[in-house]
């Protein structure tokens, strides 16, 4: 019993030490980034690297997602005649949820990897070590345009991911299905609304998009220099963020939606 | 603050350590400006700890570290970096950028601290890169180096903002003949023409004392033994003597501590 007290008095310190490095962290980078927009190049190469270089993935994925949403809706849907229904329900789930969500979870799954990765290497390398030698603070020069980026990144590969997913129902459900392509936009365009919907759905993707980009450039930073140690930093990315935005996800759910 | 000492780096009764282990455990040691100090001893026992607490990279759990006046731990975030300015670093493994090429990486110093123009950058690179021999190679990316290209890359990248002062972490390790012989000309030459003092941690005897003015030995957190290379050559003490004749037994142990030969493998069970 004293076993297993002290185990989880051990664990319970260790997560606290971790979270209270993490929200340091964050301040550090926070107070770098007013210096980044001097140098816009710095995030420019960023966007590239950490935005455009997973769009490929998000445009797929989400036009696969819009297709078997379309398939399922329309299917079920048939059923108790409300097929006319499809694109607004298709919509309304791609903007509220899947969008922001999904697109957290492939930019943790993708990009943020990668960043973990790449930091953590970096890390062990001496490269971090190096720079701070040299006088330049790596979190300021590094981290700050790397955060900055993913945090970007987010929101506007969300849009992309529900704009294609729309797309991709409307190709099932209208081109193979044979639903009427004004019922399919003009059902979208009477429920959903601009302000309760969309820019909620934004809103989301804008708070996954900062806990995305904070824990992958954290996991990296706080990664034990060894190739175990940044295996299991990217490993935690990918967890953490996944676990973050789906409870995210219901507790502004609640807020947002709920009556 | 300028100090006209001729001590650049003062060690007082500074002790440091983590995890409940003692690395440093009240340590006095100066170094001189404008020579070149050797900090020698087995692995593990600090040496590259003591150069990262130098540079206020890591703190002393107690005493002090001045350099050139200004007490390390003391310093401010800024005046901690602007110090640094004044302080080069070749860390082991050269710590090259690895997604520039070589001429960014000389020249990244020069970009983040001065705003001189592209040509001026251009040239004081190609004068840096041309010192340690590598003028020709300034496309190359950090991973189509050798590890003693790499390390002159890091000499040049360190020598860029014309420091005080550089520190050598454990430079000829893995190094072939040729690239040992360079590095310690470089070195050398480096302290002779540029009037900065050195400082080479290194377990490398021969090379080392080849080019050092004066050696502190360290072991188990302590000074073991200082001197010039010939003093401690002349050294009578048993440690001083297993490390520089390289003998594998004596006050250090060849056998890691254990218990009982004998009894461990009579009655010994499991790990």
């Amino acid at each position: 019993m004293m076993n297993v007290i002290r185990i989880l008095g051990r664990k319970s310190l260790h997560s606290f030490g971790r979270l209270g490095r993490g929200f340091i962290f964050l301040l550090q980078i926070l107070t770098g980034i007013p210096q980044l927009f001097k140098r816009p190049r710095l995030i420019v190469q960023q966007l590239y690297s950490v935005g455009v270089m997973s769009m490929t993935i998000i445009v797929v994925s989400g036009l696969f997602t819009g297709m078997v949403l379309g398939l399922q809706l329309f299917n079920t849907m048939q059923d108790f005649g409300a097929e006319q229904s499809v694109g607004s329900v298709t919509a309304l789930s791609l903007v509220r949820e899947l969008g922001p969500v999904l697109t957290a979870i492939f930019f943790a799954g993708l990009a943020g990897t990668s960043l973990t990765a790449e930091i953590g290497l970096m890390k062990t390398t001496e490269q971090l070590s190096g720079m701070e030698m040299m006088a330049v603070d790596p979190v300021h020069r590094v981290i700050a345009p790397r955060f900055l980026a993913g945090f970007i990144s987010v929101p506007v590969l969300a849009l992309m991911f529900s704009a294609v997913a729309i797309q991709g129902g409307y190709f099932v459900s209208v081109s193979l299905l044979g639903l009427d392509s004004s019922v399919y936009w003009g059902q979208m365009q009477n429920i959903v609304d601009w302000d309760d919907d969309i820019l909620n759905g934004v809103i989301k993707s804008v708070v996954f998009g900062f806990v995305a980009a904070w824990i992958a450039v954290f996991e990296g930073y706080d990664a034990v220099p060894t190739s175990e140690g940044v295996s299991r930093a990217t490993i935690r990315t990918v967890v953490h963020t996944s676990l973050s935005v789906l409870g995210l996800d219901f507790i502004m759910t609640a807020l947002m939606f709920g009556d | 603050m300028d100090n006209n000492d001729d001590t650049l780096i003062r060690i007082r009764d500074m002790s440091f350590g983590y995890a409940g282990r003692t690395i440093f455990d009240n340590v006095n040691l100066d170094i001189q400006r404008g020579k070149v100090t050797a900090i020698m001893g087995p692995s593990g026992t600090g040496k590259t700890t003591l150069l990262r607490l130098i540079g206020g990279q890591l703190r002393p759990t107690s005493g002090t570290i001045e350099v050139d006046g200004q007490n390390v731990h003391k310093l401010s975030h800024r005046d901690l970096y602007r110090l640094r300015k004044r302080m080069g670093m070749l860390f082991q493994s050269g710590a090259l950028l690895s997604d520039i090429n070589v001429f960014d990486n000389v020249a990244f110093p020069l970009r983040e601290h001065t705003k001189l123009p592209e040509s001026m950058i251009r040239d004081l690179v190609l004068m840096k890169l041309h010192a340690v021999g590598l003028r020709g190679a300034r496309s190359l990316m950090p991973s189509e180096l050798s590890g003693g290209m790499a390390r002159r890359v890091a000499m040049a990248r360190a020598i860029t903002l014309d420091p005080m002062m550089i520190m050598y972490d454990e430079p000829f390790t893995g190094q072939d003949p040729i690239s040992m012989g360079i590095l310690v000309k470089l070195i050398r030459d480096l302290n002779l023409n540029l009037g900065i003092s050195s400082i080479v941690v290194s377990h490398d005897v021969a090379e080392t004392s080849s080019i050092a003015d004066y050696i502190y030995l360290v072991s188990g957190g302590k000074v073991v033994e200082h001197g010039t290379p010939d003093e401690l050559n002349a050294s009578e003490s048993d440690w001083t003597r297993q490390f520089i004749d390289g003998l594998p037994d004596g006050p250090v142990p060849f056998q890691y501590p254990a218990e009982d030969y004998l009894q461990d493998l009579l009655e010994g069970t499991g790990l």
